[in-house]
């Protein structure tokens, strides 16, 4: 805080007869106004009195903050009828007082009206109906859009697909290896200590086995893909949008649909499965280090494992893999093209993306649980 | 200059945003090789009348015809064939950011003619250099300033030969030198090469340069209130706030 050189005073008497006095001393700037402010505003709504004469011959200074506490003194007074007279108010702040008192100086500012629940919660409920909407005009679009791109696969932009992918799969690659790897170690080693109890360490195998070829590998990478490229494409994609760049497509006769969103799944589509294997090995990989620290040889691992997994597992988490790369990549770009304008939104769309991508993963993992349910046993 | 053929028709064109009405009824032709200009305090809805003209939006009522053919309503083919008879340049240039300049101008050649790839390098490039921008083919759009940015998204959307170029405030946030210079490219670009402008602008200097013909929209009738030659409406408009509003802008733009 600053120091205040000669702050404001606020010195008072009354209510005696209908009148109170105030007088003001010092500087009343923005550094000062506040506490005289508070009292002097008190003081006036607490007496109700039909004259409030108001001393501000040894005001030394008064800017805007101090005209304004003139005029809301002035804007009380009136509420109930009373007067406010303002003595010694030196010439140069009484044209101050004039000029900010035009207008609407004279009444004070609206509250902003507020929303009543039910209003909110229709509004809310309009909004997911309309989200739901854009969502199957979105899948239908991209359907098409596949089609036409798998009958006329020169029409695919093929530069833009290897370049997405490249930044999608090869530059994902570290992280998702990294946290495959010690997912497989945790879970490994709190596996083994429940195990322990029982000697059936070796049973840590199939449950490492099971767990991350069938869950935790698709999972793991769909979540990081969803982080890292559901963001990067709304963000993108909004980014043009409010750009005007995408309306730049639209009179050109390109379709964002074909043009953006086509080259961004398809990288998704193909990466996710290839992600995906590296994940499965390196989580098998973690656990197997466990299992060594254990004591148990490395083939003995092996030999538990391919007992306790089939190629079904396999090919049932890189199928779930593939449906969550598409996923990801259209709900990324819906977002994207749903940006709205201004500098928020395109961050809006991005945490939009993430979330939306997380429970879509989430909800289609629970879908193809029950499936293979169904299908296996 | 205009041969006084219609090649824009609009015709009792109403557009809507919320279920409140911007534009109310409002008709009006575009002669092909004339510079028009949509004109207008901020706020008065020209920017949505472009938008509806370039087919990004559905008029509420009203018909828009390019050339004889429905903007809002063609499908498919037909879509295409009309979307290739105009040129867009948007207010911010809307340069594609990933791709360098002369990528961008390439873009729409690619897409829709069957030429060899150095033939559309060749083209794009003698439309970068009708510009102005000759030299900068391989610089990436944020390197440009924002005079050149315009340029560069004039070149692209004259890619396919256009009939009518829709300008959307070509001199907003430019200098009014870089502005009057804008000036003379469009000039020359519907003297030499017979391109329709339809500009959008509340520039009144760089109006009475261009301008063959405006119309006037204003906010509190929701339509057109003048219709003519810039000069013809300063001197002689039977609305006298139409006359003050171009006297008094022309006259402390030019103190002369």
């Amino acid at each position: 805080m600053v120091t205040i050189v000669n702050a404001a005073k606020l010195r008072s008497d009354g209510p005696r007869s209908g009148v109170l006095k105030l007088a003001i001393d010092g500087r009343l700037d923005a550094d000062s106004t506040g506490p005289v402010w508070r009292e002097s505003t008190r003081l006036v709504t607490a007496a109700r009195a039909n004259n409030v004469d108001l001393d501000v011959a040894s005001m030394d200074y008064c800017d805007g903050s101090g005209i304004a506490l003139l005029i809301q003194l002035r804007r009380l007074q009136q509420k109930h009828g009373g007067k406010l007279e303002i003595h010694g108010l030196r010439p140069e702040f009484q044209e101050l007082l004039d000029d900010w008192s035009q207008g609407s100086g004279e009444t004070a500012p609206k509250a902003k009206v507020r929303t009543q629940l039910v209003e909110e919660v229709g509004r809310r409920a309009v909004e997911v109906w309309r989200d739901i909407h854009e969502l199957i005009t979105f899948v239908g679009q991209l359907g098409l859009a596949l089609v036409k791109a798998a009958r006329h696969p020169r029409t695919i932009r093929w530069r833009d697909t290897v370049l997405i992918a490249e930044e999608v799969g090869v530059n994902a690659l570290p992280i998702v290896a990294m946290l495959s790897f010690l997912v497989g170690v945790i879970m490994a080693f709190q596996a083994a200590v429940a195990l322990r109890q029982f000697g059936a360490e070796i049973f840590v195998a199939n449950m490492i086995g099971l767990s991350v070829l069938r869950e935790m590998g698709p999972l793991m990478t769909a979540i990081i893909l969803a982080g890292r490229s559901g963001s990067a494409f709304a963000a993108e994609i909004g980014t043009m949008k409010v750009r005007e760049e995408i309306d730049a497509l639209k009179t050109m006769g390109l379709e964002p649909v074909r043009f953006l969103v086509v080259p961004r799944v398809l990288a998704a589509l193909v990466m996710t499965p290839v992600l995906t294997v590296f994940a499965d090995l390196l989580g098998v990989m973690g656990g197997s280090v466990v299992m060594m620290s254990l004591g148990f040889p490395l083939i003995t691992f092996f030999h538990q494992l391919q007992l306790a997994v089939s190629y079904g597992s396999l090919v049932g988490g890189l199928v779930k893999a593939f449906a969550f790369g598409i996923l990801i990549a259209a709900i990324g770009c819906l977002r994207g093209l749903q940006t709205e304008n201004g500098a928020s939104a395109v961050g809006l769309s991005t945490t939009h993306a993430v979330v939306s991508g997380i429970i879509l993963i989430v909800f289609a993992d629970g879908i193809f649980t029950i499936i293979y349910y169904l299908l296996w046993v | 200059m205009s041969s006084g053929e219609t090649i824009i028709r609009v015709d009792g064109f109403t557009a809507a945003y919320n279920g409140q009405v911007i534009l109310n009824r409002l008709s009006f032709e575009v002669h092909r090789g004339e510079v028009f200009v949509i004109l207008g305090g901020s706020g008065c809805g020209k920017s949505t009348l472009l938008k509806h003209m370039i087919g990004l939006y559905a008029p509420a009522a009203g018909t828009i015809l390019i050339d004889g053919h429905n903007i809002s309503t063609a499908e498919g083919d037909e879509r295409q064939q009309v979307l290739r008879k105009f040129g867009v340049m948007y207010q911010s240039g809307a340069l594609f950011g990933s791709m360098t300049v002369l990528d961008n101008v390439c873009l729409p050649l690619q897409e829709f003619t069957n030429l060899p790839l150095d033939a559309i390098r060749v083209i794009a490039s003698m439309k970068l250099q009708r510009v102005g921008l000759g030299g900068f083919d391989h610089h990436m759009p944020s390197e440009l300033s924002g005079g050149m940015q315009k340029r560069a998204a004039i070149a692209r959307a004259m890619a396919l030969d256009p009939q009518v170029l829709f300008l959307d405030e070509p001199s907003a946030g430019l200098d009014p030198i870089t502005s009057a210079e804008l000036d003379e490219l469009i000039l020359s670009l519907a003297r030499s090469l017979k391109i329709t402008f339809v500009i959008v602008s509340h520039e009144l200097a760089s109006i009475f340069a261009i301008a063959d013909r405006v119309i006037m929209l204003d906010k509190s009738v929701k339509g057109i209130v003048a219709t003519g030659k810039p000069k013809e409406l300063r001197e002689h408009s039977d609305n006298a706030w139409v006359r003050q509003f171009f006297s008094r802008q022309a006259s402390t733009d030019n103190p002369a």
